[in-house]
């Protein structure tokens, strides 16, 4: 149940600005641009690792991939079906295949309902069970993901951070989705919890065979989790490539940086590369490459043009005029 | 505050440390009480005439004396106060419900839904409701019944505007965008998931709306436009007051003082609420 080439989800073109307070008299609009025509695939059954510094517009992406928000443009291909402009029972049923794990569990989990009732919903929502028999299911799904069978009676309070990103797990996997948006799943959880929570997620992948899309702004555990890599600036996708070459040979300037900027504990000194000043605002992202402000093989041409994502070597595709 | 204000305990305990609040709440349970069992407060019937005794003082037959038919002050006190919850509480109860609908299908669906309802509500609230309440009766059988609806509809702007606002805040909330991805429809979502979370407010503006509820029957009844005679109520008790206030001050004094604790404890009872809900409410 595959698109023909064996993706679940391809994005294609994607743009999505949010309009900014316009002063009351003015009539200017001001935008922020947060994806800037956006293409990617990702593999059934595989994980897409999206990096990114904070307001790159990663978070929107994987929301846009689900139709929780709506693209202004560009189209989004699930299971080989084209949903962009899917409407009412129809998405409905589509959402069924895909779900998404949240990065703040305390907001992401209703306080006001039972742990049971809030992993079950979905079962309820589609029919798929009635009210016994999720119950039983809820139990059985949250000892799956490492909680008790009497949590499902429970509040979403009485529970720590990693249990709740444990809840909200337990809900993402409960209609056997294809493609599930991770979203930062576990960057608000401490160190010892995030390991948890990140073998839960492969584990669970391998038994249910989906894919994910993992956005996150750790390198390492984009590493730990994916296969493949995109590099998102400023709306803009930098660099896709296989995960091992990604991490041994980066090709674009961006992707050197941030991994020379990752912190090693021993092993060998890497390149050396400070970025010069801030990330440009996302309401005015300079011209050409948006990069160029701060990238350290900037010339002239990259000022003017916006360099295209391409194949740069054989299966990677980098956005830069040099590589 | 989600922590906070899911725990019925916690909830609990940080109103029973408000002094002014559990006095409130004394207030008010001692008239749900009163009203509840009329009968073992006054031995009279609150309708039984009397020309024998006709606006005598207060007492020990007739505690808090009589009016100027005879009839006993305490037992129409007691099945007045029968009438002032009921009013007050129905009146409530249609502007919660109208205020919550309309809040929340504002605040939910926004754009031009929610334009169209807030102008509406900016346009009710420009009306003086006191004279929007009399110019209605004025057209209608003034009877308790129409005195309820009346109140309750123009008392629901309010409301609206809380629950919009918070719905504002919960619709941008990840459980919602977790439940519209797990398939939930809107009626679903709005429900279970936003109405819930923001019943806190609601429930204090309830409250206080209670208060003012009375406090407008009282007013509609002294004014002769409310409850008809011969239903008690503390509003139309105190009408004859005003007529003996010279020789009978026990008419005015009593119903006077009964509306005065009840709003007073709605009052004292409803901030209790909002501080134990949230602290973050206070001063709204």
């Amino acid at each position: 149940m595959t698109g023909g080439d064996g993706t679940v989800l391809s994005l294609t073109d994607i743009f999505k600005h949010f309009p900014v307070r316009r002063s009351f008299f003015s009539r200017e609009t001001l935008r922020v641009h947060a994806i800037d025509g956006v293409s990617l695939a990702v593999p059934a059954g595989k994980t897409v690792g999206l990096v990114g510094e904070s307001g790159c517009g990663k978070t929107t992406l994987g929301r846009v991939a689900l139709r929780l928000v709506e693209p202004d443009s560009g189209k989004i291909l699930f299971l080989g079906q084209d949903i962009t402009a899917l409407a009412g029972e129809e998405m409905r049923r589509t959402r069924k295949m895909m779900q998404i794990i949240f990065q703040d569990p305390y907001s992401s989990l209703n306080p006001r309902m039972r742990v049971g009732d809030i992993v079950g919903e979905g079962w309820l929502v589609h029919g798929i069970a009635g009210s016994r028999e999720i119950r039983e299911l809820a139990e059985r799904l949250l000892l799956r993901v490492g909680l008790s069978a009497d949590a499902a009676d429970k509040y979403p309070h009485e529970f720590s951070g990693g249990q709740r990103q444990r809840i909200g797990i337990a809900r993402a996997i409960s209609l056997s989705p294809k493609l599930v948006v991770a979203d930062e799943p576990v960057s608000s959880l401490d160190v010892s919890v995030q390991a948890q929570i990140l073998n839960l997620l492969k584990d669970i992948q391998e038994e249910y065979g989906m894919a994910y899309l993992f956005v996150s702004h750790d390198l390492r555990v984009i590493r730990h989790m994916s296969e493949t890599v995109a590099v998102m600036y400023l709306g803009k996708l930098m660099e896709v490539s296989p995960a091992e070459e990604f991490f041994g040979n980066p090709l674009h300037p961006y992707t050197r940086s941030l991994l020379a900027a990752v912190p090693m504990l021993g092993g060998a000194p890497r390149e050396k590369i400070v970025l010069r000043g801030e990330i440009p605002s996302p309401v005015s992202p300079p011209p050409g490459c948006r990069f160029h402000t701060r990238c350290f093989m900037a010339r002239k041409l990259c000022e003017e043009v916006c360099p295209p994502l391409r194949e740069a070597a054989p299966g990677r595709m980098a956005a830069c005029h040099f590589v | 505050m989600a922590g906070a204000s899911s725990n019925f305990g916690d909830f609990l305990r940080r109103l029973a440390r408000n002094r002014l609040a559990v006095a409130g709440g004394a207030v008010v349970l001692f008239f749900f009480v009163l009203s509840a069992f009329p009968n073992v407060f006054s031995r009279h019937e609150p309708n039984r005439i009397d020309v024998l005794k006709i606006l005598s003082p207060p007492s020990a037959d007739h505690p808090l004396g009589t009016d100027e038919l005879g009839r006993d002050v305490l037992a129409r006190m007691v099945y007045g106060a029968r009438i002032s919850l009921k009013v007050g509480f129905v009146a409530v109860g249609i502007a919660t419900a109208i205020g919550l609908l309309v809040g929340l299908i504002a605040g939910f669906y926004g754009g031009w839904v929610d334009a169209i309802l807030m102008r509406f509500v900016d346009v009710m609230l420009c009306f003086p409701t006191f004279f929007l309440i009399l110019a209605v009766i004025a057209f209608l059988e003034p009877s308790i019944y129409n005195i309820m609806v009346v109140i309750g509809l123009t008392g629901w702007m309010g409301v609206s505007r809380l629950v919009r606002a918070e719905t504002l805040s919960l619709k941008e909330r990840d459980f919602v965008a977790a439940a519209r991805a797990q398939g939930a429809g809107d009626a679903r979502i709005i429900f279970r998931h936003i109405l819930p979370n923001a019943l806190a407010p609601v429930l204090v503006a309830a409250t206080l709306g209670v208060a003012g509820a009375i406090l407008t029957e009282s007013a509609l009844s002294f004014l002769g436009i409310g409850v008809q005679p011969p239903t008690p109520s503390w509003g139309n008790i105190l009408t004859a007051g005003k007529d003996n206030i010279e020789f009978a001050w026990w008419l005015s004094v009593y119903p006077g003082l009964a509306i005065l604790f009840t709003v007073l404890g709605y009052n004292l009872l409803g901030e209790g609420i909002r501080d134990a809900v949230d602290p973050r409410l206070r001063g709204r």
